[in-house]
């Protein structure tokens, strides 16, 4: 727990404030995509073990369909876009336009597969060029990977390089809903970001918090 | 009469033992590594469930043994020897390692899978330890369960189904 103790309400409340920026945007972006009012809950920032950030995201067998990169640039860290595949087929659907196509069988259609990347893509690209521009730092995306898997093999993927430093995450959490498919609140997609454990001080710098605030 | 099987869950970074009846499971492995420490012919196993392939790439002041390949198999061996197994005849099942992620990037954390598995087989190795069964690699996320009185460990992907091990 130590590495974030020092970590005052102000700071959590400066990641909160990151969150909201960044996946508001994402959600406009959305919403546009797909013709659709989608919501946003006030992002969450929490300081958790990894079993914890599993169950944040259903439980670490939950499967779903998670879209990953790499953050480079003045700050590092990992980014998940975290979908349902119930709510993944809903989306793919809306932006083929075909109320047919689903991820719910293998082999994956690639149609499917190559819509839901872009969609990725685009929530991920505007998620971190508006917390860019928010923070004046230079910040670039990796290509987004996808993977269907069960959501502990997918993001343990971001905890790699915390783990070194810790047993616990800071993890700014968003979650997306969309109005005409109410779902529950865990089958909902989320947005994970995970700034790497020396990418604080920076964040942190670009946004006039002090060390000791 | 048979007395209810409770299943051992085993999260990230951790370890466990168990005795027969019981059985003994971690969930979600992708790159991470879970490791099955069994003697044949008693129904006592122990697992791990490991993300990084050495101790020496921590840099937290308190270690976390269970986090590591070295140090969490060492820790095991011992907690099965304090419950009365000797460590020469222990054997050894491993699943994970996985690459769930196709990056062209080249940083080591994406081949951290691969290298998980080579740590694991490393310290099995140094410490004369066979590996009797093994689903390691590609690139599918694993569910691990082992029980202590048949000493399989049965592994569930998402894209394969099921088999045993």
């Amino acid at each position: 727990m130590s590495y974030f103790t020092n970590f005052s309400s102000l700071k959590l409340d400066v990641l909160r404030e990151v969150g909201n920026i960044g996946a508001g945007n994402a959600a406009t972006s959305l919403s546009k995509l797909l013709n659709k009012t989608i919501d946003m809950k006030v992002p969450d920032v929490q300081i958790v073990s990894f079993d914890e950030m599993m169950e944040m995201a259903g439980g670490s067998e939950n499967i779903v369909a998670g879209v990953f990169l790499r953050l480079e640039g003045e700050i590092t860290g990992s980014m998940f876009f975290v979908l349902p595949l119930e709510q993944a087929n809903k989306f793919i659907q809306a932006m083929i336009g075909d109320p047919t196509i689903n991820l719910d069988e293998q082999p994956y259609d690639e149609i499917a597969l190559s819509a839901l990347q872009e969609l990725g893509n685009i929530l991920s690209g505007s998620y971190l060029s508006s917390l860019s521009d928010f923070t004046n730092l230079f910040l670039y995306p990796s290509v987004p990977a996808l993977a269907i898997d069960m959501v502990g093999a997918i993001v343990t993927y971001g905890l790699i390089e915390l783990s070194q430093v810790s047993d616990y995450a800071i993890v700014i959490n968003t979650q997306l809903s969309d109005k005409e498919n109410m779902f529950s609140d865990e089958v909902n997609g989320h947005f994970f970001l995970l700034p790497d454990p020396d990418s604080f001080t920076t964040l942190f710098q670009s946004l006039g918090v002090m060390e000791d605030d | 009469m048979t007395s209810p099987i409770t299943v051992v869950k085993v999260g990230i970074a951790d370890m466990n033992v168990v005795e027969a009846p019981h059985v003994i499971r971690t969930s979600g492995l992708g790159s991470c590594v879970g490791i099955v420490l069994y003697n044949p012919l008693k129904s006592i196993a122990g697992l791990a469930h490991i993300m990084l392939p050495e101790a020496s790439l921590s840099k937290a002041g308190s270690l976390n043994k269970a986090k590591f390949a070295d140090t969490a198999i060492l820790e095991l061996v011992n907690r099965l020897e304090t419950l009365g197994l000797n460590k020469n005849t222990l054997l050894a099942k491993i699943a994970g390692g996985a690459q769930m992620f196709q990056f062209n990037g080249t940083s080591d954390i994406m081949r951290i899978g691969p290298r998980n598995v080579e740590a694991v087989k490393k310290t099995l190795q140094s410490l004369k330890i066979n590996i009797t069964g093994e689903d390691v690699g590609g690139n599918s996320g694993r569910t691990i369960e082992f029980s202590p009185l048949t000493h399989q460990l049965t592994v569930r992907t998402v894209n394969k189904g099921t088999h045993t091990i």
